[in-house]
């Protein structure tokens, strides 16, 4: 398992780029019609981080498309990786750590779909994979760096080293990551797609800048007004962005800062079905939350009321 | 585990590793640390002996003051940004432990090899696993770029193995300057805490020594769990155990236990 050179190919990107629209005009679309944008076989990079601002409400719609051949990026990927797996989406994982976290054990799915050979999973360090995408976004075909010397990670990829030119020590070049499409979660945008972020930033902005087509969904849609009285806070400027949805609680149950908390117990719930049924426990989860609910609102009616409220409480009480 | 684990009753795993843990870390220092046994043991310390450590969380959080009943899960989550300084972003957060601001990285248990080189990603051939671990997460770029890393973990058997699978996180690789001439030239693992005792890379061949057992412990019992040839100092030193006051404040950041067992 090696990189691709179209991967690092930085002189095919800037032509990608240039030779797309940047109009400053709407963005605004539907949901639908944003996830309609991600093409069997794309490499599909996430925003957020864990469970913090994933952009499911946009992955479950994309997955209710049936897509196939994808290479999912993302540095630390939860369960949305193990949808993907069952549900037949992904090719390859490009990642640094796959799983819930520490109450929820090692992924049996990552396990079962990895050991076997169905999906590849291409392992980075999380600095190493952020300089991948931090690299793309500064328009270079790689980024020197010391992390991952010395680890067998090196050779996961086929990571290559340089001599520096200057001190003559020796330094890894980790080689540039140009997805094809960047899904994204945040805060708020205006119409143009001009959007900000609330609290940790996560690697939102490089996966933007680096990708060849940028879908972003939002809590809110604010006047253009409102984000010029606040221009400091903005990420992303609304040029870098293809399509936006607004897609209020659009990471739950995953997180978003200072808006609403995680539910761990919904985790637990997840992890319980794969521990009864292994990856039959996955197709149940799909056929209730992902392909059963036709729509966003549909989606968000299968939990309480009542949960959303307290997880909104929690929310603005851990970022006060 | 014994009912007198680091000779004190009633002792659990967790909290033996954190309150030793804690015991490494000094005031006014700035420690990159992990979830689990390294948060436990940070906060710990914070609140005893180190009321100016700096703490940075790989999820891109500085300086947080987390609250004792919402310890975080993850180091990705709002629970780790409590009350935290500055947000500066995933990338950035490690590119500040490359530049060398962190004192002490500090990491949980894994499969350890007598170099000090862990593996979290996969048992067997990578390609065609036995067992795929979940990966490095940060823990390959905290030991690569912090000034002294220490690893903390329970000390079984299945864990400290003569030379593991593959080095997802390089300690000191083959040993010697092996490290060094890999092109990491910062930094290193320096100190091994486990449920058993503390232990040191002897300087030459920078191979696993036991530096000192917990109170109740024998090299015997130490080397037992240990299936590769381990140094011993001579003479082995025995730590003081887990005080009432340490146990206490520990127990009282986490008071559903969810942390400590």
């Amino acid at each position: 398992m090696t990189i691709a050179p179209a991967e690092y190919d930085f002189r095919a990107a800037r032509r990608r780029l240039e030779a797309k629209p940047k109009s400053a005009g709407e963005k605004l679309v539907s949901l639908e019609d944003a996830a309609a944008r991600v093409s069997d076989g794309a490499t599909v990079a996430f925003g957020g981080i864990l469970y913090s601002r994933t952009p499911l409400g946009l992955f479950r719609t994309i997955l209710r498309r049936r897509p196939r051949h994808l290479t999912l990026v993302r540095n630390l990927m939860c369960y949305e990786g193990e949808w993907a797996m069952v549900a037949g989406a992904v090719d390859k994982i490009v990642t640094a750590w796959m799983g819930i976290g520490l109450p929820w054990g090692l992924s049996r799915i990552m396990r079962e779909y990895v050991e076997s050979g169905r999906v590849p999973m291409e392992e980075w360090s999380h600095l190493g994979l952020g300089l991948r995408f931090r690299a793309a976004a500064m328009g270079l075909p790689f980024l020197p760096t010391l992390t991952m010397l010395g680890s067998d990670l090196m050779g996961v990829g086929g990571s290559k080293t340089l001599t520096c030119p200057y001190t003559g020590e020796t330094l890894h070049a980790v080689p540039a990551l140009f997805p094809d499409v960047a899904l994204l979660h945040v805060h708020r945008a205006d119409r143009f797609g001009n959007c900000q972020i609330d609290g940790y930033p996560h690697m939102d902005a490089d996966i933007a800048f680096a990708s060849a087509t940028v879908l972003v969904t939002a809590e809110e849609i604010v006047s253009e007004e409102e984000i010029r009285r606040h221009p400091d806070r903005t990420v992303i400027p609304g040029f870098v962005v293809d399509a936006l949805a607004h897609v209020p609680w659009g990471s739950y149950p995953h997180e978003c800062y200072g808006l609403y908390d995680s539910e761990p117990g919904h985790f637990g719930e997840y992890v319980a079905g794969i521990q009864a049924e292994g990856a039959r426990g996955v197709e149940r989860y799909l056929e209730r939350y992902v392909y059963g609910a036709a729509s966003h609102a549909d989606y968000l009616a299968l939990f309480s009321e009542g949960m959303r409220d307290a997880a909104a409480e929690r929310g603005r009480e851990l970022a006060s | 585990m014994s009912a007198a684990l680091g000779g004190a009753e009633g002792v659990t795993a967790n909290e033996l590793l954190a309150v030793m843990g804690a015991r490494e870390l000094k005031d006014n220092e700035t420690v990159f640390t992990g979830v689990g046994a390294p948060m436990l043991a940070s906060v710990l310390a914070q609140r005893l002996h180190a009321p100016g450590l700096t703490m940075m969380v790989e999820g891109g959080i500085v300086g947080p003051q987390w609250r004792p009943g919402w310890l975080p899960i993850s180091t990705n989550e709002m629970r780790a940004a409590y009350h935290a300084q500055m947000l500066p972003g995933i990338t950035d957060a490690f590119l500040l432990a490359q530049r060398g601001f962190f004192d002490v990285g500090f990491i949980g248990g894994a499969q350890i090899d007598q170099w000090g080189n862990l593996n979290t990603s996969a048992i067997g051939d990578y390609d065609r696993p036995k067992v795929r671990l979940p990966g490095s997460g940060g823990a390959n770029d905290i030991i690569s770029l912090c000034r002294a890393v220490i690893i903390l973990t329970a000390h079984e058997k299945r864990r400290f193995i003569p030379k593991v699978d593959f080095i997802t996180s390089p300690g000191h690789v083959a040993g010697g300057d092996s490290r060094r001439r890999s092109g990491l030239l910062f930094g290193g693992v320096t100190r091994v805490v486990t449920t058993l005792g503390l232990l040191d890379f002897e300087p030459e061949s920078r191979r696993m020594r036991l530096e000192a057992v917990h109170p109740g412990v024998t090299v015997e019992q130490v080397r037992d769990m240990t299936p590769f040839d381990l140094l011993v100092a001579d003479p082995v030193k025995t730590t003081t155990p887990p005080t009432a006051n340490e146990l206490g404040l520990l127990r009282s950041l986490d008071p559903e236990r969810q942390f400590i067992g």
